[in-house]
């Protein structure tokens, strides 16, 4: 996912790039009949239109469907999930029990107990898996299956005062 | 030379007026370029931190990443609103008082703001989330967080005021905002008029949408400063999360909207073609103003309670968000270049750079704007990656290219010394290289805000304090350039 949405920035940045260069490659020499420029290009902006309102309606689609988002109104306490209780307090983590198994979706039940924190899930390569906000006053359910067993950081990942950035504790997946 | 303000009836103001005038936008332009160049450098100083070639304790770090934010949300306001008056008050009578007013109130409130920070260790971030402010353990105490958010209280008051002078110009000339807009044109109600000026177009929609952003905002900040006093008075923090970020959004994003009326008003003097507007042109600025409001809740995609409906919404409307540059300025100051003749010198290189930079900027921001993709990229250094890329590439260049036209620049037809050209090379290479490292570091899953980097993450960081070294060298250069061509300048027009 992560490495899929960078190379699509990227060659979306460099397809715009392309463009303004052409444009500044074009833009000395004079062509004086501008009402003629306007046509030609407008008609390909009503195709540019088209085509982004296109992908748009369809990236948004395929990308909702499922909502990715656990809901929130179900309780997951149940044989199919293995619970964990996250406690975010400042600047440390509360986390009952810390070991899971892989292959058994997780559900973490997350909370801040003062300010706001960001509950973030890191692998052993220190490569973001899942996140949610950890809100006082709120709960909120982040549903993630551990691929692989290992060593996983919490890392804090809203900013929550002067030691935000130490605010880390481990979870175990066997 | 035309433009969309030759072919439209001008307002007169006596000589004095127009002399005053000038000043007023001369002082917002280079107080805004210095503000920046001074948050440029705390940054460069963030990133050298995080880099580990320079030992800031925690405590001043966070406070310069306060000051940093909310110090370039500032500049941006201030600046970005003297382009757009100097072009509005062309269109609609606007009053010098009401200007000075404004720039003295924000001067007041960068007093408050820097003394709650340096002098009361305030560092909660220029966002003050509920209820962090007043959750200090210790790091600042109730009067500076207090001072800080009295500070932004009155610096928003002074924008309300100008903008009720906006309001008052515009319904002056137009009759009704819907009038202004082009609204009328758009459904038929009145014929379409080519020459509608596009300044007046962009000023209404700044003037409905952040007035409606910055009285969010005093709302927050109140309830803010009673819960300071009261701790007792407990607002819900989600709701406090919402119109905190629905003002923060609006007011950015505003600034942006604001200084594009320097591309609608200089290409076509530097081109020799016509910014005309269309109906394509009046129904994206229409959309504008829904879209700015509406796309904040990408800010909460990682707040489940949020419902699932609005989540999509601001998904679908933050794609719909990055149309109108894509599709109507950005595509049409393509065309206005194209096989024009065009003659590059500071001002269009970085006025047609800054279309470069919005709509590059754009396709990070959807993308992080993806519930989906937000699971992996919320709070990571994508996201100051991608503002980084449209307010560095996109909105300053709009600034200073501005600053570089009312030097004189096009006027006299000067070529432009090789100080500059090595300012604007440095300036681009450095704004791309700062936002490329951020995004890469996003990519990497590095967190924002952190005073201390894992050490997988320092070599990133060093790249990035290099890149921001060459931002500051750039930038200094056109800071320069304003502390000492511009005050002696006279107006171009």
């Amino acid at each position: 996912m992560i490495s899929t949405v960078y190379a699509i920035s990227l060659a979306g940045m460099a397809f715009i790039a392309a463009v303004f260069i052409f444009v500044i490659k074009n833009s000395k020499e004079v062509e004086a009949d501008y009402p003629s420029v306007i046509q030609k290009w407008y008609g390909v902006r009503g195709k540019w239109f088209i085509f982004l309102a296109i992908l748009g309606i369809t990236v948004t689609f395929l990308s909702t469907s499922p909502y990715p988002i656990a809901d929130q109104e179900k309780t997951y306490e149940d044989n199919e999930h293995q619970v964990v209780k996250v406690g975010a307090h400042q600047w440390y983590w509360t986390m009952v029990p810390n070991t899971v198994e892989s292959g058994k979706p997780v559900a973490f039940y997350v909370t801040g107990e003062d300010v706001n924190h960001g509950f973030g899930v890191y692998d052993d390569n220190l490569t973001l898996v899942a996140q949610t906000q950890a809100m006082p006053g709120y709960t909120n359910k982040l549903i993630h299956t551990f691929d692989k067993p290992g060593k996983y950081k919490i890392l804090c990942l809203e900013y929550c005062g002067l030691a935000h950035h130490a605010m880390i504790t481990e979870l175990t997946v066997n | 030379m035309s433009s969309t303000a030759t072919t439209s009836d001008k307002i007169e103001y006596s000589e004095a007026e127009n002399r005053n005038a000038l000043i007023a936008v001369k002082a917002h332009l280079i107080t805004g370029l210095l503000v920046f160049l001074l948050m440029m450098l705390a940054g460069f100083a963030m990133r050298a931190a995080q880099g580990t070639w320079l030992d800031i304790p925690v405590d001043l770090f966070y406070q310069i990443m306060t000051v940093h934010g909310v110090g370039v949300v500032g500049a941006a306001g201030l600046a970005s609103t003297g382009v757009l008056w100097y072009f509005l008050r062309q269109y609609v009578r606007l009053s010098n008082t009401i200007v000075w007013t404004n720039y003295f109130i924000f001067l007041i409130g960068v007093v408050l703001i820097l003394g709650s920070i340096f002098l009361g260790k305030y560092g909660g971030a220029w966002t003050f989330l509920y209820p962090l402010p007043g959750n200090s353990l210790g790091a600042w105490s109730t009067g500076s967080a207090a001072l800080f958010q009295v500070g932004l209280l009155l610096i928003g008051t002074g924008f309300l005021i100008l903008y009720l002078d906006f309001g008052r110009g515009i319904l002056g000339r137009y009759g009704s905002l819907g009038r202004a807009l082009g609204v009328t044109q758009l459904f038929g109600m009145e014929p379409l008029n080519i020459y509608h000026p596009a300044t007046v177009v962009a000023g209404t929609m700044v003037l409905i949408v952040n007035f409606i952003g910055i009285a969010a905002g005093a709302v927050v900040l109140v309830m803010g400063l009673v819960n300071l006093y009261y701790p007792e008075f407990k607002p819900d923090p989600m709701l406090m999360k919402h119109l905190i970020y629905f003002f923060g959004h609006v007011f950015i994003n505003v600034a942006m909207y604001a200084a594009v009326v320097a591309v609608y008003e200089l290409l076509p003097r530097y081109t020799g073609r016509p910014w005309k507007t269309n109906k394509v042109f009046l129904a994206a600025w229409f959309a504008i103003i829904f879209l700015v409001m509406g796309v904040y809740p990408h800010h909460l995609l990682m707040d489940f309670p949020v419902p699932a409906w609005a989540a999509i919404t601001a998904q679908v409307l933050s794609f719909g968000s990055g149309l109108p540059v894509l599709v109507v300025t950005g595509y049409g100051a393509l065309m206005i270049v194209y096989r024009s003749g065009i003659k590059w010198n500071n001002t269009t290189k970085l006025i047609f750079l800054s279309l470069f930079g919005w709509a590059a900027g754009v396709i990070p921001a959807i993308l992080d704007a993806m519930v989906t993709v937000n699971r992996v990229f919320h709070n990571t250094l994508w996201v100051p990656g991608h503002f980084h890329f449209y307010l560095l590439l996109g909105l300053l260049p709009m600034i200073i290219g501005f600053m570089y036209h009312l030097t004189g620049e096009g006027k006299e037809k000067a070529q432009s010394s090789a100080t500059d050209n090595f300012g604007f090379w440095a300036y681009f290479v450095g704004c791309l290289m700062t936002s490329m490292v951020f995004l890469a570091s996003g990519a990497n899953s590095v967190p924002r805000r952190w005073a201390v980097h894992m050490e997988e993450w320092v070599t990133l960081a060093q790249f990035g304090a290099v890149a921001a070294a060459l931002v500051l060298l750039g930038m200094l250069i056109f800071v320069f350039r304003s502390l000492f061509s511009l005050p002696k300048a006279a107006n171009p027009n």
